[in-house]
């Protein structure tokens, strides 16, 4: 999603989860707090009964003149079941971890050695808020553990005392689910950050859960290997992360699911026993593959501590070209026509539109030139990985050919060096930046038949004009400035990012449940890659049947009775 | 009134197949040279920008510029550089063939200098050169001193690192003043010269284009001869002087370490032997 500059050419920015001023988290801490007075303390198994209620007890929404602006449509009430932290847990905590650089707290610890000391409320922001700086939690406590042990002792000591765990990777999320709602204990994998051992044979990787991805990559680039998993986010997010939320990403056309490629997982249980699966066994059909559970559970279920991941070779050979079309059905026969062409080669194929070209033209942090002499409504981006240049591009020249002659593309241009690769590429990887620079983004991830992908973007800019609310570049002062869509057309995954000036509920009210129910209609699934997190933890019923929901929620049960692990969040219907 | 093609100017373009900018070098096994086997390899970015310029000179002064010409000195995969630069928007191209293994022993800066310098003289059969604009240095070698050279050969005066080009005539001839912008540790130095000459371009002069896709097609069908060392009659002459010892990494950097006070960082330095 995010995506690093040199002297010579300009390359987008990689987008690091740099924290974002503060500021905003005052006025939804007050409506919290006073929904928490109203709310009455509910046994475990009517939590989601709780919830249902809280949500008559919406905040009085807020005018659009103040500042801050508060997402109310979906806010849960904090559950007594919980208990809160006292200077004890804290003491205790900071006896089970290596030294005062593992605990990061507002409360002065008792019991434990004096070099542990609290630090200012705001050192706890970059854990409490999201990289959109649109969720923010209030924990008191950041737990840095260093080892699968330290992790172990930290869950099982909150499974006794009832303390609510929050398990934090890099913090990339865009669903609000690495990030506290209230006080919920922050236990970030960001200590574990060793690689345990790495195959050259066959190319399996063991490392640990807190390692970054791109570290990771760079590593196994070293012998001729890559990751099989590329995102704008790769600065800064972990590999635990990624497989806890399955994260998809530039590279799914060729490599495939996590769910495919992670050979085993070592996870911390919410008792606090481990589970020992890191094998890094290719076929292993003995019993229910329970790591498959783990891989997209968001970190409801346990806490990854170690990942065992195949890597495939990193091809010699890598071509990208830009294309500009003027119709969406011209993107779809472009489709067509690569993967005839050059189906065993490509490695991704991204499409993104004019409007987010645009955006990225004025928004984004280092400026990216525009390849083409003029603008054009839809943008194609693909890329070809194989072992042998001069094959590869052979196949290339008859695509190129081909797709000039038959008049599908109107313009197009190949990057000639690596340079040109990246600038390339960060015309298409720069969008969400550049979308979150001009204004508060409200981000949808769906996955539709490709062929109705574009009819939602159509349709979700109509609803906005026919409410009188968007503008491009908000040139009218109206609150929505741009509707971006783009994407893994390759995948069937659309992105659309909507723009407003701020995380205004009026604005929310047009896109919600309008946007869900257009994807439901077309049997679609309203995440795609993203996950559920907070922000769509009532809306799984969009997507999936009521018996699969309540298995899914039996599941849960089996795994964290207590509910202890990540709260208010993935599913709560 | 379209002037003659007596007087139009003709550019020629040195441009050199080097390992891509963006890729990490390694040494090679022999610890002689920097490894080359399977690393990606593309267009030495000064010599881009090289290209670039004189299609913008095209661009601006139409009928002026007669033709563009690109020559590369390297192994037969040099014309991979050649047609890029063909994409961009050159004329024609000339490769002057090395065979591989020399590649690895590499010309150095005289002797391709002199090997441009027959390439113009055989140029000169067909149409005088008149501006030869080329990259201040390679990003291999960065020895900064083909073009200083050639110019010395030829006897045609020199505008090296070069950050911006202008033709004082409207519609520059052969023999037009040029006045040049250069970078120089002092800032910038504006140098006046009559054609021919040698440009050496840096950085700031341009950025180059993409080659589109339109282009591409059209520089499959451009015109691209071939020559050797033989029929320069310099197997010889551009025999390389200078052998290389040894290449190795620079030493791993060293953590560093945080002292308390000001004490410390003495007693530290007086440790290391720099106080």
């Amino acid at each position: 999603m995010f995506s690093a500059s040199r002297s010579l050419a300009s390359k987008a920015t990689c987008l690091k989860a740099t924290p974002l001023p503060v500021g905003r988290s005052l006025t939804r801490g007050l409506i919290t707090r006073a929904k928490a007075e109203l709310a009455v303390a509910a046994p475990p198994s009517r939590l989601a009964t709780c919830q249902r209620i809280s949500l008559g007890n919406r905040a009085p929404s807020i005018p659009s003149s103040s500042k801050t602006q508060v997402r109310t449509l979906a806010t849960p009430v904090r559950s007594n079941h919980y208990a809160k932290l006292t200077p004890a847990d804290v003491g205790e905590f900071c006896k089970m971890l290596s030294g005062p650089s593992s605990v990061l707290t507002t409360i002065q610890p008792e019991g434990a050695d004096p070099s542990f000391r609290t630090v200012d409320p705001s050192e706890l922001d970059t854990f409490n808020h999201d990289w959109m700086n649109k969720y923010h939690g209030k924990s008191q406590l950041v737990l840095k553990p260093k080892t699968t042990e330290e992790v172990s002792k930290i869950m099982r000591y909150c499974n006794e005392k009832n303390l609510a765990v929050v398990p934090q990777g890099g913090n990339t999320g865009l669903v609000g689910g690495g990030v506290p709602v209230f006080d919920e204990v922050i236990v970030t994998l960001a200590g574990l950050n060793k690689i345990r051992s790495f195959d050259e044979v066959a190319g399996t990787l063991v490392c640990d859960a807190g390692c970054v991805l791109e570290a990771l990559d760079n590593h196994v680039a070293e012998k001729g290997y890559m990751m099989p998993l590329d995102l704008g986010a790769k600065g800064s997010c972990h590999i635990g992360g990624n497989v806890a939320t399955n994260a998809g990403g530039l590279r799914y056309l060729r490599y495939g699911s996590l769910h495919g490629n992670v050979l085993g997982l070592e996870v911390v249980l919410p008792d606090g026993r481990i589970l020992e699966n890191l094998s890094t066994l290719r076929k292993d059909n003995t019993g229910f593959d329970l790591k498959q559970l783990f891989i997209g559970s968001e970190g409801t279920i346990g806490l990854i501590t170690g990942v065992s991941i195949i890597t495939p070779r990193r091809s010699s050979a890598m071509n990208v070209a830009v294309f500009a079309l003027e119709t969406y059905e011209d993107v779809q026969k472009v489709f067509t026509q690569v993967k005839t062409h050059c189906g065993e080669i490509l490695s991704a194929f991204e499409f993104f539109d004019q409007e987010s070209f645009d955006v990225v033209q004025k928004h984004a942090t280092a400026h990216v030139r525009d390849p083409f002499e003029a603008r054009h409504p839809f943008y194609v981006l693909i890329e070809t990985s194989g072992s042998n240049k001069d094959h590869d591009d052979e196949k290339l020249q008859v695509l190129l050919e081909d797709l000039m002659e038959s008049g599908l593309i109107s313009d197009g241009v190949l990057a000639q060096d690596e340079t040109q690769v990246q600038a390339l590429w960060s015309l298409r990887e720069s969008v969400p930046e550049a979308a979150g620079k001009m204004g508060k983004v409200f981000k949808y991830d769906l996955s539709m038949p490709v062929s109705k992908m574009y009819d939602l973007v159509r349709d979700m800019r109509k609803r906005f004009e026919d409410h009188s609310i968007y503008s491009r570049d908000f040139d009218q002062g109206k609150p929505v400035g741009a509707v971006c869509g783009y994407g893994h057309i390759g995948d069937g995954n659309l992105h659309i990012n909507i723009v407003a000036n701020s995380y205004d509920p009026e604005v929310e009210k047009v896109i919600e449940p309008f946007i869900y129910e257009w994807t439901s209609n077309v049997k679609g699934s309203i995440s795609a890659e993203h996950g559920l997190g907070l922000m769509k933890a009532q809306k799984i019923g969009y997507s999936k049947d009521p018996t699969s929901i309540e298995f899914m929620k039996k599941i849960k049960d089996l795994f964290d009775p207590k509910k202890i692990l990540n709260p208010y969040k993935y599913i709560q219907v | 009134m379209r002037p003659s093609l007596v007087n139009q100017i003709r550019v020629l373009v040195p441009i050199k197949r080097t390992i891509d900018y963006a890729v990490k070098v390694r040494p090679a096994k022999d610890g002689k040279s920097i490894e080359t086997a399977g690393v990606k390899m593309s267009m030495n970015p000064f010599d881009e920008i090289a290209v670039e310029e004189a299609v913008r000179l095209r661009e601006k002064y139409k009928e002026a510029i007669t033709k563009i010409t690109v020559v590369s000195v390297g192994p037969p995969k040099s014309a991979d550089v050649i047609r890029t630069a063909l994409a961009m928007g050159a004329d024609d191209g000339i490769i002057v063939e090395v065979p591989e293994k020399t590649f690895a022993d590499p010309l150095e800066p005289l002797g391709i200098s002199k090997i441009l310098q027959e390439v113009v003289k055989k140029a000169a059969e067909e149409e005088e050169v008149d501006l030869i604009i080329m990259g201040k240095q390679a990003i291999d070698d960065d020895a900064s001193q083909t073009g200083q050279m050639l110019a010395g050969l030829l006897n045609w005066p020199q505008a090296t690192y070069a950050s911006k080009l202008e033709f004082l005539d409207d519609k520059p001839t052969k023999g037009s003043v040029a006045q040049v912008t250069r970078e120089i540790d002092g800032g910038l130095g504006i140098v006046k010269t009559k054609l021919p000459f040698i440009l050496t371009t840096d950085l700031r002069l341009n950025e180059p284009r993409y080659a589109s896709l339109p282009n591409i097609m059209k520089a499959k069908k451009k015109p691209m001869k071939k020559y050797t060392l033989k029929d320069l009659g310099l197997e010889e002459g551009a025999k390389p002087r200078l052998e290389t010892l040894k290449v190795e990494e620079p030493p791993k950097r060293q953590g560093g370490a945080k002292v308390a006070d000001v004490d410390e960082l003495i007693s530290k330095l007086q440790e290391a032997g720099r106080i």
